[in-house]
C-alpha cells in the first residue's frame, strides 16, 4: 500500500511502487491536469509540484512521491475559484489547444513562489523545457507577468481589475 | 502466418502522365454544389443546425470541430449574434455522426467560411420564424416585435421566450437563406474578442480531452508497431505477454500487434515486453535522407500544368535567373500523442476521437472492420493541438481493433511518443525550381515555378482503399487509397501579375514515408520558394523588396496588407545588414483566396555556431470580416511561431529502414528562449466575407525569415530548415 498526499488529501493506493506517478494521478485519482506528453521527461506536460518543486510525474515512480506533498493543477484552483495564475491564463487567453497549459502553470507556480516579480527573460528561462506546439508562448509570458502583478501583496495597491473581470 | 505487406508501392501504380488542371483543386470535393450558402447546401434543414429547448437553452450543431483554433467560440458568437441570445445560452455540439451535419473535414481554414456561413443564415432565418410565431400567438403585427436575450418583446411589454415559441418542429424545415443576416454595423458579439469558451476548463483541470475520458470499466491499450514501413512481424511471444500482470488481451493480426490491460502502466509494460520478443523481417529500401530531393526529382511523376499565361506585348527579357529550393519532411508533432476510446458491443462500435472528420473516419472504420456504417458512431472529443492529418484517425482504428478483443468494455489507446513521431503522416519533402526572365528595368516578364512533391492529402474516407495505418498491417490488409492531389501546388501560382508565367507540378506517387495534410499543405514550401526568389530578383534589380512586390499587385487589399506590415515594422528601403542582423519580407494570400498576410522578420545570426535567432516578427493580416479579433490574432501569431520552428530547425530524420527522429531530442522544436516577439496588426473588413486564417501566416513567416537570413549573410540559403549546417555553408562560401 502506498499513501499519497495529493492536493491536501491522503489517498491509500494498492498499486505497484514503480508505477509512474502520472498514471496514478490520472487514472486512480481521476485528475486531468497532468498530461501524458512524452513519457520521457522532455516536454513538461505532466508537471506537478512535489513539496513546492516542479517535477515530471511521467518519470517519477509513485513510491518516491509517498511522504511528500503533491499538488496538481486542480490543487491550485477550480473554474469557479481559480488561482491567480489560472485567472491570468484565462484573461490573457494563453491557450490554443491547451494541452501544455498544465505544465506551463505548474512550472510558473514554482517560479513565482521563488521569484515573485520575474523579468520576461526569467520567465522564458524557467519555461525553457516546457514545450508548446501551437505558438502561444508570448501569451503565456504575458499571463505569468499578469499573475505576478496580481499576486503582489494587497497593501501595495487595490486590485487593478475591472468589475466583472472574474465573472465566469 | 503474416499477410501480404502493403507498402507505399501501391501508391505508385498509376503511370506517369500529363494532366492539365487550370484551377486549384479543393482538398476534398465538398460541399456539393447547391444554391444555399456555406454548408447549408449539404444539410439544408434548419434543425440540423439548431435547437431551442423549452428552458431557452440553444444548441448549435456543427460538423466542424475544435482543434485548438477557437472555432467553436467563433461559431457560437455567430449564432448568438443572429439569434439575439447571450453567448452563455449557447451550447455547441460538434463532430458527431448522427447528431451533427456532415461537413467533411475541419481543414483548409474553412470552418468559418463553411460552417459559420451556414450557422449565420440558419440562425437569421430561425429568428425570423420565432418572430413570426410570436406575432401569430400574440396577435400583434411583426413590425412591433423586437428580439433580445432570447425573448420576443412587443411594444406594450408582452413577452414570449424563445423556449415557449420554438416548439412543435418550428425549425424542421428547409432553409431558404432568404432572410438577410444582420449587417456588420449592428453586430454586438461578432467582431469582439469574446474569451474562448474552452479555456477555463483547460487551465483548471476539468475534463477537456479524449485523454480525460474515463468510462465505466474502461481498459487501456497500447500498440506495438513495426520498426519501420518495410518491416513485417515474424514471431512474437504472445503467451508471455498474456501472463503479465493486468493483461486482458493481446491482439495479433498479421503485423498488427496490440495489448489491452486493466491499468495503463500495465499496458505500457506489456508493450515493452512484446517489443522485446518481436522478430521482424526487414526491407531497408528507403531513399537516403540526404538525397531525398534528388530522389524525388528522379521519380516518374504525374505531371500537371497548374497555370499558364502569356503576353505578346511583354518587354523583352534581358536577363535570366534560376534557383532551386527545398524543404524536408516535417512532422505535426502534436504535444500529446494521438488517443481514442472505442467500445464494441453487440456488433455496434462506438468511438470517441479527435479526428478532423468524424464522418469519413466512421466510413473508413466500417469498411476495415466490415461493419455497416449505421452501426458505427464516432464523436469528436478534443485532443492535443492539431495542425492537420496526424495520428488521430489511425489510433481510432487501433482502439477499435483492441476493443473487439474485450467486447463491451471501452478501451482507451494513446500512442507513445515514438509511435507518433515514427508513424504520423508527414508534411512532404518538396523541391521547387524557379526561374525568371527580367526586362531591362529589372521587372519580371517571365516566371516559371516547377515543383516535385508527394501527395499532401491522404486522409481516410477516400474510395478504393483505407487510409488507416493498422489496416495495412492486418493479415487481410486493406490497400491504401489514392491520396488527393492538388495540395502540392497550393500557392505556387503567384498572386503577382507577371506577364508570362507557368506553374508545373510533379506529383510523385511513390511515398518513401507516408505523407498527408500538414498545416498549409504545399503552400509553406511554395511561398518560401516564391517569396525567396522574388527577393533575389528584387536584389538583382536593385529594387526594394517591398516596392518590387507592389509593382505586380493591383488588389487593394493585398497592397494594404503589404504596406501595413512595412509601416508597422519600420521597414526602410536600402537596409544594410552588419553581417549579424537581417530583416526580410514575406507575403501571401493563403490559397490565393483566403486570408492575406504580410510579415517582416528580424533575425540575428551567430556566425560562429551558424545558429539563427528570430528576434521579432511584425505581421499584418486581412481575413475579411473579423469574428473574434483575439482569436484571429492568436491564429496568425501561432502560425508564425510554428513556422519559425519549422523554418529554423525541423526535419524528420530517417535511415534506410525507419524514421529515426522519435522524440523531442531528435526532433527539437522552438523553445521559450528562442521564440520571437510577435506583433499582429489586423485589418477588419466588416462588410466582406470572413476568410480562413488558420494557415495564412505560415508561408509568409517562413519567407520573411529566409529573406532576413539572406539579408544578414549577404548570401541566399535556399534549403529548409535554415539550420547551422546550411548557414555555415553559406558563410563559408567565397
Amino acid at each position: 500500500m502506498i499513501i499519497l498526499d495529493v492536493n491536501g488529501k491522503m489517498h491509500t493506493l494498492d498499486v505497484s511502487p514503480d508505477t509512474p506517478l502520472l498514471y496514478v494521478l490520472r487514472n486512480d485519482l481521476g485528475l486531468n491536469g497532468p498530461k501524458f506528453g512524452c513519457g520521457l521527461g522532455q516536454c513538461g506536460a505532466c508537471t506537478v509540484l512535489m513539496d513546492g518543486t516542479a517535477v515530471l510525474s511521467c518519470l517519477m515512480p509513485v513510491a518516491r512521491a509517498a511522504g511528500h506533498k503533491i499538488v496538481t493543477l486542480e490543487g491550485l484552483g477550480s473554474p469557479g475559484k481559480p488561482h491567480p495564475l489560472q485567472r491570468a491564463f484565462i484573461k490573457e487567453q494563453a491557450a490554443q489547444c491547451g494541452y501544455c497549459s498544465n505544465g506551463m502553470i505548474m512550472k510558473s507556480k514554482e517560479l513565482l513562489d521563488h521569484s515573485p516579480d520575474p523579468t520576461e527573460e526569467e520567465i522564458r528561462n524557467a519555461l525553457a523545457s516546457n514545450l508548446c506546439r501551437c505558438g502561444t508562448h508570448n501569451n503565456i509570458i504575458r499571463a505569468v507577468r499578469r499573475a505576478a502583478r496580481e499576486m503582489k501583496p494587497r497593501e501595495l495597491k487595490p486590485r487593478d481589475m475591472k468589475p466583472g473581470e472574474l465573472k465566469r | 502466418m503474416t499477410g501480404p505487406l502493403l507498402t507505399r508501392r501501391q501508391f505508385g501504380k498509376s503511370l506517369a502522365g500529363i494532366v492539365v488542371a487550370f484551377t486549384l483543386a479543393p482538398e476534398l470535393a465538398w460541399p456539393a454544389e447547391s444554391g444555399l450558402p456555406g454548408s447549408l447546401g449539404a444539410a439544408p434543414l434548419l434543425d440540423a443546425w439548431l435547437r431551442i429547448d423549452p428552458d431557452g437553452k440553444v444548441t448549435i450543431f456543427t460538423g466542424k470541430v475544435e482543434i485548438g483554433q477557437g472555432a467553436l467560440t467563433a461559431l457560437a458568437q455567430i449564432a448568438a449574434e443572429e439569434l439575439d441570445v447571450s453567448l452563455v445560452a449557447i451550447h455547441m455540439v460538434s463532430g458527431h455522426t448522427g447528431l451533427t451535419p456532415n461537413e467533411g473535414y475541419t481543414s483548409g481554414s474553412r470552418s468559418i467560411e463553411e460552417s459559420g456561413t451556414a450557422i449565420r443564415f440558419a440562425c437569421a432565418e430561425a429568428r425570423q420564424l420565432l418572430l413570426g410565431q410570436a406575432s401569430a400567438r400574440l396577435g400583434l403585427p411583426l413590425a412591433g416585435l423586437k428580439t433580445a436575450a432570447g425573448t420576443v418583446t412587443a411594444a406594450g411589454g408582452r413577452k414570449l421566450s424563445y423556449g415557449q415559441i420554438a416548439q412543435g418542429g418550428l425549425f424542421h424545415r428547409e432553409a431558404t437563406a432568404r432572410v438577410t443576416p444582420k449587417p456588420a454595423a449592428g453586430h454586438k458579439i461578432v467582431g469582439t474578442s469574446v474569451p474562448r469558451l474552452d479555456i477555463p476548463a483547460k487551465v483548471t483541470g476539468d475534463a477537456s480531452y479524449v485523454q480525460d475520458l474515463r468510462l465505466p470499466g474502461m481498459a487501456f491499450g497500447r500498440i506495438v508497431r513495426p520498426p519501420g514501413p518495410g518491416f513485417r512481424l515474424q514471431t512474437v511471444d504472445v503467451e508471455a505477454a498474456r501472463r503479465l500482470p493486468g493483461v486482458l488481451a493481446v491482439v495479433r493480426d498479421g503485423s498488427f500487434l496490440g495489448v489491452v490491460a486493466q491499468r495503463e502502466e500495465q499496458a505500457v509494460r506489456a508493450r515493452e515486453a512484446l517489443l522485446q520478443s518481436a522478430k521482424w523481417s526487414e526491407i531497408a529500401d528507403l531513399p537516403e535522407a540526404d538525397r531525398i530531393h534528388a530522389w524525388l526529382k528522379a521519380q516518374p511523376g504525374e505531371v500537371a500544368l497548374v497555370s499558364e499565361k502569356s503576353s505578346a506585348t511583354a518587354a523583352p527579357v534581358v536577363r535570366r535567373l534560376e534557383a532551386t529550393f527545398s524543404k524536408r519532411y516535417t512532422a505535426h508533432a502534436s504535444l500529446g500523442p494521438s488517443c481514442a476510446v472505442a467500445r464494441m458491443k453487440d456488433g455496434k462500435l462506438r468511438v470517441w476521437s479527435h479526428s478532423q472528420g468524424v464522418y469519413p473516419l466512421r466510413d473508413s472504420l466500417a469498411a476495415v472492420l466490415k461493419l455497416d456504417p449505421k452501426n458505427v458512431v464516432v464523436s469528436h472529443v478534443e485532443g492535443a493541438g492539431c495542425y492537420g492529418h496526424n495520428g488521430a484517425d489511425d489510433v481510432a482504428l487501433d482502439a477499435a481493433l483492441l476493443a473487439r478483443a474485450v467486447p463491451g468494455r471501452p478501451v482507451q489507446v494513446q500512442w507513445m511518443r515514438d509511435d507518433e513521431f515514427a508513424w504520423e503522416p508527414l508534411g512532404s519533402a518538396m523541391v521547387m525550381q524557379l526561374s525568371a526572365g527580367l526586362a531591362a528595368d529589372g521587372s519580371v516578364v517571365e516566371w516559371r515555378h516547377e515543383l516535385w512533391s508527394n501527395v499532401h492529402s491522404s486522409r481516410p474516407g477516400r474510395a478504393g482503399g483505407a487510409n488507416l495505418l493498422a489496416a495495412w498491417h492486418l493479415a487481410a490488409p486493406s490497400a491504401p487509397a489514392q491520396g488527393l492531389s492538388g495540395g502540392e501546388d497550393r500557392n505556387a501560382v503567384p498572386l503577382y501579375d507577371f506577364p508570362n508565367q507557368k506553374v508545373i507540378r510533379h506529383l510523385i506517387k511513390e511515398m518513401p514515408l507516408r505523407t498527408s495534410a500538414l498545416r498549409t499543405l504545399g503552400a509553406y514550401g511554395n511561398v518560401f520558394a516564391l517569396e525567396s526568389f522574388l527577393d533575389e530578383l528584387a536584389i538583382a534589380a536593385g529594387a526594394d523588396p517591398v516596392e518590387y512586390r507592389l509593382r505586380y499587385i493591383k488588389d487593394p487589399r493585398a497592397r494594404a496588407v503589404i504596406e501595413m506590415a512595412a509601416v508597422k515594422s519600420g521597414w526602410k528601403p536600402g537596409f544594410r545588414s552588419d553581417g549579424l542582423h537581417g530583416r526580410g519580407f514575406g507575403f501571401a494570400r493563403y490559397k490565393n483566396q483566403a486570408c492575406y498576410v504580410a510579415c517582416v522578420a528580424d533575425v540575428m545570426v551567430d556566425r560562429q555556431t551558424g545558429r539563427v535567432r528570430v528576434t521579432r516578427v511584425v505581421a499584418a493580416a486581412d481575413a475579411g470580416q473579423i469574428i473574434n479579433p483575439k482569436g484571429l490574432e492568436m491564429q496568425i501569431e501561432g502560425g508564425i511561431i510554428q513556422s519559425a520552428s519549422w523554418t529554423l530547425m525541423e526535419a524528420v530524420s530517417f535511415d534506410r529502414a525507419r524514421v529515426t527522429s522519435r522524440d523531442w531530442d531528435s526532433y527539437p522544436i522552438l523553445t521559450f528562449p528562442e521564440v520571437p516577439k510577435v506583433e499582429v496588426h489586423l485589418i477588419d473588413r466588416p462588410d466582406e466575407q470572413p476568410l480562413g486564417s488558420g494557415e495564412a501566416s505560415s508561408g509568409p513567416a517562413a519567407a520573411a525569415i529566409a529573406n532576413a537570413v539572406s539579408n544578414a549573410l549577404g548570401r541566399r540559403v535556399r534549403h529548409l530548415p535554415l539550420d547551422p549546417g546550411w548557414i555555415k555553408d553559406a558563410i563559408g562560401k567565397p
